[in-house]
């Protein structure tokens, strides 16, 4: 069953677009793996899927209803949280704070509250030591799991990952990607993970999907996708 | 020393009217990143209506109710119908409008009301208690005090220990993380300017009473000083807002009791102009965490 779809979609900021025509069908509970060099439309799409960007045609569509003129917070409200490219801690808040902020709309009652973060601290052991730190205290390692935590806590139908691993050490990147893994097979998350770092990306996604000049240029299950030379070398630079 | 002491207590008063004005200037800083020039404006508006809500009902108590819900009511209306419509990109724009509303609003209240200064008077005795032979604080100016003690203790608990508060700060200093995590920034942004204007008027009412009285113009000098304090302790810090308040207040009033008031707007100058040069972020300033 699909879960999150993307029919003919057209962005651009003026000029040529960024994205072309693109269509895209996540399947419920599949981990999606979103490929392609710098400038290939990945950041660009998750944007628009999120309600950041605005496509100039095209069609989202979650869990079969169309997401056209709904605002970015009720989009989230929704079920569709996306975890944004590189510091998204708000660094003014402490680790506790960060949560609570994710948690908020989705667990109104202090008490519910309070059950989900312990839920995340448990998940996320390092961060349970930090609680009261400053995001900006925070190592790259652990602002990355903190925003993943802060997407979790309220409990998404779908997650859109913008380039977790940047800037992170290889072994905290597996251990993130793991963790990804568990809570999808766990929970039934969908994810779509737009990820330079392709090995890693693929080893736990369920299909590869690659971009190239704002098209899908290959849509295959990520065995497939690692091990076609061809396709690695034209899209994926090695 | 008898006139030092007199002259402390008078600025301590005065000070915290300025404290919580500055007050209203670094909460919508923090909510909308924007210094609001009609602050003083609608501020005295908002007194003007609790100036005929209290000879209506002749309850100061009901016109100061009037006032805060004057106040927020036109930040909502300035904010939604106005501020909101100016691009945002940066700070200019917004700025320039809000110098613009100040020159309608104080000409429509000229228009209205006249030049006159409308005596208002205090719900409290303004004659200062003498203390040995020393003429300290009114029961007034521990009215004021009172009132600003239990609004800076009540905007830190909002903003410090409610749900509320957390996204208040969150949508100010990163509204688009904000939005990705289901905050209604635009709603926090509304009630920034409500709660900011609400203080603001809250503070011109307290002001009035001790000057020559109500007028259009009644809180451009309070909007001056206000807005040195907030520089002077950082447009991002409430303490800053409170401990510089406090200390332009004593300064204005020592300048005024040794030099003569023809000085004081030349010291409030130089004040602002020293932080400027030596600490321009201000005295409170935290160390930049992002840049915006």
């Amino acid at each position: 069953m699909t879960m999150l779809a993307v029919e003919g979609l057209t962005v651009g900021y003026g000029g040529s677009p960024v994205i072309d025509g693109l269509a895209l069908d996540v399947p419920q509970g599949s981990v999606v793996a979103l490929l392609g060099a710098n400038g290939a439309g990945k950041t660009t799409l998750l944007r628009t899927l999120s309600g950041l960007v605005t496509p100039r045609s095209g069609r989202v569509l979650l869990d079969g209803a169309d997401l056209a003129g709904v605002r970015v917070e009720d989009r989230v409200r929704r079920g569709l949280a996306q975890v944004p490219e590189g510091r998204s801690v708000v660094s003014e808040l402490t680790v506790e704070e960060n949560l609570q902020l994710g948690a908020l709309w989705r667990h109104r009652s202090r008490g519910e509250r309070r059950a989900a973060l312990d839920e995340m601290y448990e998940l996320f052991e390092p961060l349970a030591r930090r609680r009261t730190s400053i995001g900006h205290q925070l190592s790259g390692g652990e602002r990355q799991m903190l925003a993943l935590a802060r997407a979790l806590v309220a409990r998404p139908r779908v997650l859109l990952l913008d380039e977790p691993s940047l800037g992170l050490a290889p072994r905290v990147v597996a251990q993130l990607l793991a963790v990804l893994r568990q809570t999808a097979d766990r929970t039934g998350l969908t994810v779509l993970l737009a990820e330079q770092n392709v090995t890693s990306a693929l080893s736990i996604a369920d299909r590869g999907v690659v971009l190239g000049l704002g098209a899908v240029v290959a849509d295959a299950p990520a065995a497939d996708i690692a091990a076609d030379p061809a396709l690695r070398h034209a899209y994926l630079g090695f | 020393m008898d006139r030092l002491v007199f002259l402390l207590a008078t600025g301590l008063a005065r000070g915290l009217v300025i404290a919580l004005f500055a007050l209203s200037l670094v909460i919508i800083w923090r909510a909308a990143r924007i210094v609001n020039f009609a602050q003083a404006a609608m501020a005295v508006v908002a007194v003007y209506v609790a100036f005929a809500v209290t000879s209506l009902t002749g309850s100061y108590w009901v016109g100061l109710v009037a006032a805060l819900a004057a106040g927020a009511l036109l930040g909502l209306v300035v904010e939604r119908g106005l501020i909101r419509l100016v691009p945002s990109r940066t700070p200019l724009p917004g700025m320039i409008v809000a110098i613009g509303l100040v020159m309608v609003l104080q000409s429509v209240m000229g228009i209205l009301f006249g030049p006159r200064h409308k005596p208002m008077s205090a719900p409290f005795d303004e004659r200062p208690f003498v203390v040995g032979s020393i003429p300290v604080l009114s029961p007034y100016d521990l009215f004021v005090l009172l009132v600003a003690l239990v609004v800076v203790v009540a905007l830190a608990l909002l903003f410090n220990r409610t749900a509320l508060g957390l996204q208040l700060r969150a949508s100010a200093v990163a509204p688009e993380v904000s939005r990705l995590l289901g905050v209604r920034v635009p709603r926090m942004v509304t009630l920034g300017w409500m709660l900011s204007s609400a203080v603001a008027a809250l503070a011109a009412l307290l002001l009035v009473p001790t000057e020559l009285g109500l007028n259009a113009h009644s809180a451009d000098l309070l909007f001056v000083h206000a807005f040195t304090v907030a520089v002077l302790g950082g447009l991002d810090s409430p303490p800053g807002a409170l401990v510089g308040g406090v200390t332009v207040g004593v300064l204005i009033s020592l300048v005024t009791g040794y030099l003569g008031a023809g000085i004081v707007p030349l010291a409030v100058l130089a004040l602002l102009t020293l932080v400027l040069l030596v600490r321009p972020g201000g005295i409170f300033a935290v160390k930049e965490a992002r840049t915006a």
